[in-house]
């Protein structure tokens, strides 16, 4: 593709059994400095990915380049990528910093150097202070930390992680992303993130490749991602997100005529539907309904449940026969104050609501 | 509290049959290598005479006339045989002695001492009572140091045995060398097996599993006499050997019959014990770690040498004692392929048990080897940790 690429899968196929595919066809290129992140559910090819990169794992079918060398063609250890493992795969009969001196010691970097990296390292994480002890007697986030360290410590190009934080309670996680974004802005290093968490990928990320099944359904930033999902299942997977079944009835100028449920009449974005008279999934995200009738489409619905959330309050409601259409209402000064059981009108903007494929 | 004893409780079984099964018959056993009371029991008079005698003086009337009783005694008794041969252990020709001395000492008369160095002059030298003083004490250290070819005098010395007469501890040593060296052929033949087990899938895994554990449902008594088919002199390996012109047909290996044997059929015979705690051990190893010492630049041999091989030294340090102590305790296997120079310390206990009827020093060994192995086992325990020790 583009010769800024880095990283780059071409046609990349992997089968463990030689019958089903657990990477199907996955084209990725990746400039350096990027923060990507593969993300997608659980069994959709990304430790398989990932693995395959870090030369562990071979190539069914297809080329994976790194630098325009071809992985497949070296040994990993030549390979020069830093890989933090999902259980941090710390040495356990070696102290932290034994660990760190590791790579540097196989690479036969001088004594007094490989002191000075490795103290640097621990500094960079906030862990001089546990320069001593076995891996067995840190914390998680501690392991956590030390095993990025590690990964950093010979200073690679090319870091890749699986699932670092999974482990981890959600305070710690959320204190560990910004640790690890904060290294990548600081070191400029190419990383290659595998998570099944969207909000981790959404917040870490500049780059977010959503995996279904072994192939990548979207690649793009996270706003487009969030803003812009092209397909039902990112539109699902990314953010919360209402669903409405329809049928296709003219399309025109990027605007698609449909019915809806056979209850109701709607536009929307013509995104990734076919065309007149198939089956089409409406996504339209909560925070951009309106109650009453500002928007373009309106639609009768009943109050069914409110949660208050403080800053902003979640109501459920049953619109077009779903009693599981969400609205999100901002705690505004002037926020309208409905009570269950009320009914009402919901409305969105065309430009709001997009025609995606239909979810089998 | 009542949980802990309920569980306790569930342990007492087990508990009591290892006490009546095991204990009890090793410490009975054990006993016996300290205590002999063969010569005390049947010569009542002569004993307590024997006992007050400070080892050293010229022997008295007294002593020559309870000897005399108690001869007379015990040749009615017909337990002549008995004490004879318990005196001969202490004194080399002491059965002839006693046999034809206690035929004739009915007919002996006052003053006995002269009488009996008369009949035989042997009574007349000190190293005949003292032997007799040693066979007479009914707690005696003779047998633990004819172990350790030590000799223990009647006068309470102890000295090196004579020269021609010391085989214990070139066959302790011998021991220790054999096992040593089949723990280390067991070890470099099972960590490959171990390794690949624990690193195929599963199905295959189950069936090399089988093959490991198959030895264990053949006797071994058809595992060594198939041995000696593979390995004698017109055996299949030799066979092979001339029909492939490694060898010329009149200069076969002796492969068998000697210690190059012992050390083939042991290790075979025991490599199981090595396998099995390596492998509870490989597979616990996450498979990450190497690849984790991959990624940070080390090559195969330093993947395995410093990340892959010290996870596995519990498994390591199991195998190598389960192993070693296993053959400390051989002997069917070297009594049936060891020729001479492939015997070990077991065969000569075997020998003391079943030919020479020898128990007091066949247990007397016993207990030598039960301290040899417990010392080395607290060595081992210095150097590594037992607490390292993992069999699965
Ligand atoms: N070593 C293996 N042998 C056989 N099949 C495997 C192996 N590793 C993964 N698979 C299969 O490949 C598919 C993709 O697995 P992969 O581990 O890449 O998923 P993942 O996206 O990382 O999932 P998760 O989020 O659960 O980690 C799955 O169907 C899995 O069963
Ligand atoms: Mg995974």
């Amino acid at each position: 593709m583009t010769d800024t690429a880095f990283v780059e899968f071409d046609q990349v196929q992997k089968s463990y059994d030689g019958e089903t595919l657990a990477v199907a066809n996955l084209n990725l290129s990746i400039p350096r400095g990027e923060f990507m992140t593969l993300l997608g559910p659980s069994g959709s090819g990304k430790t398989s990915s990932l693995m395959m990169l870090a030369g562990f794992e071979t190539v069914t079918h297809g080329e994976i380049r790194l630098d325009g060398r071809s992985v497949n063609s070296v040994p990993p250890h030549q390979l020069g990528i830093g890989v933090v493992f999902q259980n941090y795969a710390l040495f356990p009969h070696m102290t932290v910093n034994e660990n760190l001196a590791f790579p540097l010691q196989v690479r036969r970097m001088g004594r007094s150097e490989i002191e000075e990296r490795v103290r640097e390292a621990l500094q960079m994480v906030e862990m001089g202070r546990f320069g001593n002890r076995r891996p067995s007697e840190l914390s998680g986030g501690q392991q956590q930390r030390a095993a990025l360290a590690r990964a950093l410590v010979f200073r690679p190009e090319l870091v890749l992680m699986d699932e670092p934080l999974g482990a981890l309670d959600r305070q710690l996680r959320e204190h560990m992303q910004y640790e690890i974004k904060r290294l990548h802005d600081q070191l400029g290093v190419t990383v290659v993130y595998v998570t099944h968490d969207q909000s981790e990928a959404l917040t870490m990320s500049t780059r977010i490749a959503v995996f279904k099944d072994g192939s990548i359904q979207q690649d793009s930033g996270p706003e487009t991602l969030y803003e812009c999902p092209e397909t039902a299942f990112v539109a699902r997977f990314i953010g919360e997100n209402n669903r409405l079944y329809g049928r296709v009835e003219r399309v025109d100028n990027g605007v698609a005529e449909v019915s809806i449920e056979d209850m109701g009449q709607g536009r929307a974005l013509a995104i990734n539907c076919s065309g007149v008279g198939t089956p089409t999934t409406l996504s339209i995200r909560p925070e951009r309904v309106f109650i009453g009738d500002t928007g373009e489409n309106r639609f009768d619905a009943v109050v069914e449940e409110l949660i208050y959330l403080g800053d902003h309050i979640r109501c459920r409601m049953r619109v077009l026969g779903h009693d599981d259409f969400i609205v999100k209402m901002p705690n505004a000064p002037d926020h309208q104050h409905l009570k269950a059981g009320q009914e009402t009108q919901v409305s969105w903007n065309t430009e709001d609501c997009r025609a995606l494929d239909a979810l089998p | 509290m009542v949980r802990r004893l309920r569980a306790l409780g569930l342990t007492i079984p087990l508990l009591a049959f290892l006490f009546a099964a095991f204990i009890i018959p090793v410490l009975v056993f054990l006993w016996q290598g300290v205590h002999d009371d063969t010569y005390a029991r049947y010569m009542s008079h002569s004993t307590p005479v024997l006992e007050a005698w400070d080892g050293v003086s010229e022997p008295t009337e007294a002593m020559y006339a309870a000897l005399q009783k108690d001869l007379v005694q015990a040749r009615k008794d017909k337990t002549v045989g008995k004490v004879a041969t318990r005196v001969n252990r202490e004194l080399p020709g002491g059965r002839s002695l006693f046999t034809s001395t206690a035929r004739r000492a009915a007919r002996l008369e006052a003053p006995y001492r002269e009488a009996m160095i008369d009949l035989k002059p042997a009574w007349g030298r000190l190293e005949t009572w003292q032997a007799l003083r040693v066979a007479a004490a009914r707690y005696t250290p003779t047998y633990l140091a004819a172990s350790v070819d030590l000799k223990y005098s009647g006068d309470g010395s102890i000295r090196r045995q004579d020269e021609k007469r010391r085989i214990h501890l070139t066959l302790f040593w011998r021991t220790i060398e054999i096992s040593a060296l089949v723990t280390i052929f067991c070890l470099l033949l099972g960590y490959p097996v171990a390794y690949l087990l624990s690193n195929l899938p599963q199905r295959s895994t189950n069936l090399l599993l089988i093959l490991v554990l198959l030895p264990f449902w053949t006797s071994i008594l058809v595992r060594t006499t198939a041995w000696i088919a593979i390995l004698q002199g017109n055996g299949v390996l030799n066979d092979l050997f001339v029909a492939f012109g490694v060898i010329g047909d009149d200069s076969r290996f002796s492969m068998v019959y000697n210690r190059t044997g012992t050390l083939v059929a042991m290790t075979h015979i025991l490599l199981p014990f090595m396998i099995l705690p390596l492998y509870a051990v490989m597979r616990t190893v996450p498979k990450a770690y190497v690849q984790a010492a991959h990624s940070l630049g080390a090559n195969g041999w330093i993947a395995f040498w410093r990340i892959y091989l010290p996870q596995t030294l519990p498994g390591i340090g199991a195998g190598v004692v389960l192993v070693f102590i296993l053959a400390t305790g051989y002997y069917i296997t070297p009594a049936l392929v060891g020729g001479q120079d492939g015997q070990m310390i077991s065969n000569l206990i075997d020998f003391h048990m079943r030919r020479s009827l020898n128990w007091p020093l066949a247990a007397a060994m016993g207990f030598v080897l039960l301290v040899l192995v417990m010392f080395l086992y607290w060595l081992y325990d210095r150097v590594s940790g037992i607490d390292r020790m993992r069999l699965g």
